[in-house]
């Protein structure tokens, strides 16, 4: 188990081009496919990463492998998705490549860009429907549309600290639902 | 030779002890910690310069994985080489590891209570809208035109409809940039592959939330 959590991660960490939000949905992908965690467990994970410091893909590997095989399954989770970082990042630094004036690596991310966009996209479709067993009209859903267009507000017009947000948030959470 | 080796280990433990320092502040994640780090690194220690801090920028940007940790990365190797690297991703990451942990215990020995509950359900509301301020930024700098608003609908489309494995789409994103800048250019029209530097670098001032 902890090797096969350590392997599921290291293929994460390979393809996590842009990093957080997009990996979450490669993530779900990987841990839905393989029956670890069900839909309404992993929003509860993505809560809890969503409140600690550092990158949610992290946090969120962490918190996986915890819940599969304990303590070492949360380091076998988190080395996983981190080394395919530092190795390719060490190759680059040493190697000199200058990638942003390579025109072939500046067409790729022309193109590859877009798809990490459409992969942010889904993650806030998906963690904002799934899991949910009442219908969309529902009182618990209103509440959840109520504290995202506050939130939203907050950090765009008022440039609350997102970790402020969260905390309000959570206060809403308590006096809503 | 021992006088070298004191100096090193002093050395990975200096960058192990700054990441420490560094990992607990990145919330608000990624592009927002590089001012951290830059006053801690640039100004206050000079390990090392502007000039460095734009290699680095370019760099962490586009290997995978979160911009913090592969900043981390590479400081720490251009400083103490793989040792130093493997020292600055452990300090970053743990810090943030053992908060995720006690935050996973909370939520256990909480878990029946409905106020706990019920503040979840408002965080998951907050990190949804996170997550969607995140879209919009990342939209803003990666559709440029009809082309990659194209590859942008149709990744969306194909996640939300069909089975496919991001890795595919991640694989089939580079191949239509180089495909479609090929044709553009054989069409003699000008590509603009990505948004200007100088919005890019204020950009990079401003507090994101998606790494």
């Amino acid at each position: 188990m902890l090797w096969q959590l350590f392997l599921v991660f290291i293929k994460v960490g390979l393809i996590s081009f842009g990093g957080g939000y997009a990996v979450m949905t490669l993530i779900q992908r990987e841990v839905a496919g393989k029956g670890w965690v069900e839909a309404g467990e992993f929003q509860e994970i993505v809560s809890l990463a969503g409140m600690a410091p550092g990158s949610i893909a992290t946090n969120t590997a962490t918190l996986i492998g915890y819940s599969q095989s304990g303590f070492l399954g949360a380091v076998a989770a988190t080395v996983g998705i981190i080394l395919p970082s530092l190795i390719i990042v060490i190759i680059l630094t040493a190697s000199f490549i200058r990638l942003q004036n390579n025109d072939l690596v500046k067409s790729s991310f022309y193109g590859l860009r877009p798809v990490v966009t459409g992969l942010i996209i889904y993650a806030a479709i998906h963690f904002g429907l799934s899991g949910r067993s009442e219908s969309l009209l529902s009182w618990s859903m209103a509440g959840t549309l109520l504290i995202c267009a506050g939130c939203l507000t907050l950090v765009t017009k008022y440039k609350v600290h997102p970790f402020g947000v969260i905390l309000l948030a959570a206060v809403a959470g308590i006096v809503i639902f | 030779m021992n006088h070298t080796v004191t100096r090193q280990m002093k050395l990975i433990f200096n960058i192990f002890g700054v990441f420490l320092k560094i990992g607990p502040s990145t919330f608000g994640g990624g592009y927002a910690m590089i001012a951290t780090i830059e006053q801690e690194i640039v100004c206050k220690r000079r390990w090392m310069d502007e000039k460095e801090m734009g290699d680095m920028v370019s760099v962490s940007g586009s290997a995978p994985g979160g911009v913090a940790v592969n900043c981390a990365a590479f400081i720490g190797y251009r400083l103490g080489g793989v040792l130093g690297a493997v020292a600055a991703v452990t300090a970053i990451t743990l810090p943030t590891f053992f908060i995720v942990f006690l935050l996973s215990f909370l939520s256990v020995i909480f878990k029946d209570n409905a106020k706990v509950e019920a503040a979840l359900k408002g965080i998951h509301a907050a990190v949804i809208s996170l997550i969607i301020l995140a879209a919009f930024k990342m939209w803003k700098s990666s559709v440029l035109d009809t082309a990659t608003l194209i590859i942008a609908a149709s990744a969306v489309i194909l996640l939300l409809f069909t089975g496919i494995h991001s890795f595919y789409l991640i694989l089939g994103g580079p191949i239509a940039g180089i495909a479609i800048v090929l044709f553009k250019r054989s069409k003699g029209m000008f590509v603009k592959t990505e948004k200007e530097q100088t919005e890019e670098k204020r950009e990079l001032h401003f507090p994101e939330y998606y790494i």
